[in-house]
């Protein structure tokens, strides 16, 4: 089996203080026991460290963002492919997951696999049809609202649709507590300014926030979930120390919820569970969070059984994982040449 | 009053729960509680054993005792059906 080669192109490789999951990514893939890897990285930055670190990533490309259109996005993973004969690709943003799979089709057409949620799956599980996704599956979501002024969060408020505190959250990332209709106002103004319309209006739901890697194989089986608690948490929302939990309930429920709704591919779901003990869905990720490194130590490659989905192949689900496992992330300074940095930012590449 | 099962203790005295990810230190006495309450002791039974040990009477342990038993179930580390 190790015999087995793989060109796997992976993005995200911004391993910074909000870190994308490619590295984490990676490292699970490297790890493999089923497969050799050449990891041909995926970069939006001359600055995201992933390209730079040689151990993980073995040649990087830049690509234009999804914003600048599927068709520039096409042509340059064309042109990567004609030189890298690409096996598997795993977009790690959840920015990229739309255009990419938009894309599969002709993608796959080259030969280029993924293992990414249908397009019903990936647009129903979006924070402002986080509702109606509940109604659905019978799940405990907190009202949410789409706006696209900051005037609507104060007519949510008079129509007592919600009451302060509340969560206002960017379609992609972001999120803020507001207390009152003037931090309500500075929060919309922030988020909408980096991440566009519409900003989503949450109510806040009090307890503990839970989290959980999980794997779906697109037919109602749950390849693999580790439920987790952030330890530390920076002040963007984002784990750097994070422990294994003991919960059948949360394994449990992410069973259902993957059985419901058939996902395909990765998933983090970000639970709040509250003082009656009940866990309420803030948010559905659709793909694999960057401390997904953690389920790796835990004894579920998750990336590596992505991987092999994306090839076809039948994988065994993961019934077991180490409780108490712990992560704590740090930051550190590379040391970089600056004939690299210039390679990349003048021709796109770097090896 | 009896503490999860689940729960983790080292002989250095910490404290992990699975079911939460939190973790406490405990001092040597209250070690040695947790350690009887987890034998399944009654706090009768407790209070016997710790008195005829230590220079304590037994209106002082019984204090203290449920003092830290309230502790317990504040951070939900007593088995629910005992809550």
């Amino acid at each position: 089996m190790k015999n087995n080669r793989l060109n796997i192109a992976i993005s995200g490789l911004n391993n910074v203080d909000s870190p994308g999951p490619g590295i984490p990514v990676i490292r699970g893939i490297r790890e493999s026991n089923q497969f050799q890897s050449r990891i041909i990285g995926l970069a939006y930055e001359n600055l995201e460290p992933g390209p730079y670190m040689h151990e993980f990533v073995d040649k990087t490309y830049k690509v234009p963002y999804p914003s600048e259109g599927v068709e520039s996005l096409m042509e340059r993973i064309r042109y990567i492919h004609d030189r890298e004969q690409v096996d598997v690709l795993i977009p790690n943003f959840d920015s990229e997951i739309f255009v990419f799979i938009k894309l599969a089709e002709r993608l796959k057409e080259m030969g280029v696999s993924m293992f990414l949620p249908t397009l019903q799956q990936f647009e129903e599980r979006h924070k402002s049809n986080l509702p109606a996704f509940g109604k659905k599956y019978g799940i405990k979501v907190p009202d949410s609202y789409p706006v696209t002024s900051a005037s609507e969060i104060f007519d949510l408020k008079k129509e007592q649709k919600v009451d302060f505190p509340l969560v206002i959250k960017g379609k992609f990332y972001d999120a803020f507590i507001a207390g009152n209709s003037d931090q309500a106002a500075i929060y919309f103004n922030k988020i909408s300014a980096k991440w566009g319309l519409p900003v989503v209006v949450q109510e806040f739901v009090k307890g503990t926030e839970v989290n959980v890697v999980a794997l779906g194989d697109g037919r109602g089986n749950t390849i693999g979930a580790v439920p987790m608690r952030k330890q530390y948490i920076t002040d963007k929302g984002k784990a750097w120390g994070g422990i294994t939990l003991d919960d059948p309930g949360m394994i449990d429920y992410t069973h259902k919820l993957i059985s419901s709704t058939k996902w395909r591919g990765g998933m983090e779901l970000e639970l709040i569970r509250t003082d009656k003990n009940e866990l309420h869905l803030i948010e559905i990720n659709p793909r694999l969070p960057a401390w997904v490194y953690l389920a790796v130590a835990a004894g579920q490659n998750l990336p590596e059984a992505l991987v092999q989905l994306a090839m076809g192949e039948t994988v065994e689900p993961f019934t077991e994982y180490a409780i108490g496992k712990m992560f704590i992330r740090y930051s550190f300074d590379m040391i970089c040449s600056l004939d690299e940095f210039q390679q990349l930012s003048t021709t796109g590449e770097l090896s | 009053m009896k503490i999860k099962k689940s729960l983790a203790i080292s002989e250095t005295g910490f404290v992990f729960d699975p079911s939460t990810g939190d973790s406490y230190t405990l001092n040597p006495t209250a070690l040695e509680i947790i350690q009887h309450l987890k034998e399944g002791h009654s706090p009768e039974q407790i209070s016997k054993t710790i008195t005829q040990k230590y220079d304590v009477d037994e209106n002082t342990f019984e204090r203290y005792f449920y003092d830290f038993a309230g502790m317990l179930k504040q951070m939900q580390l007593v088995a629910p059906d005992e809550e």
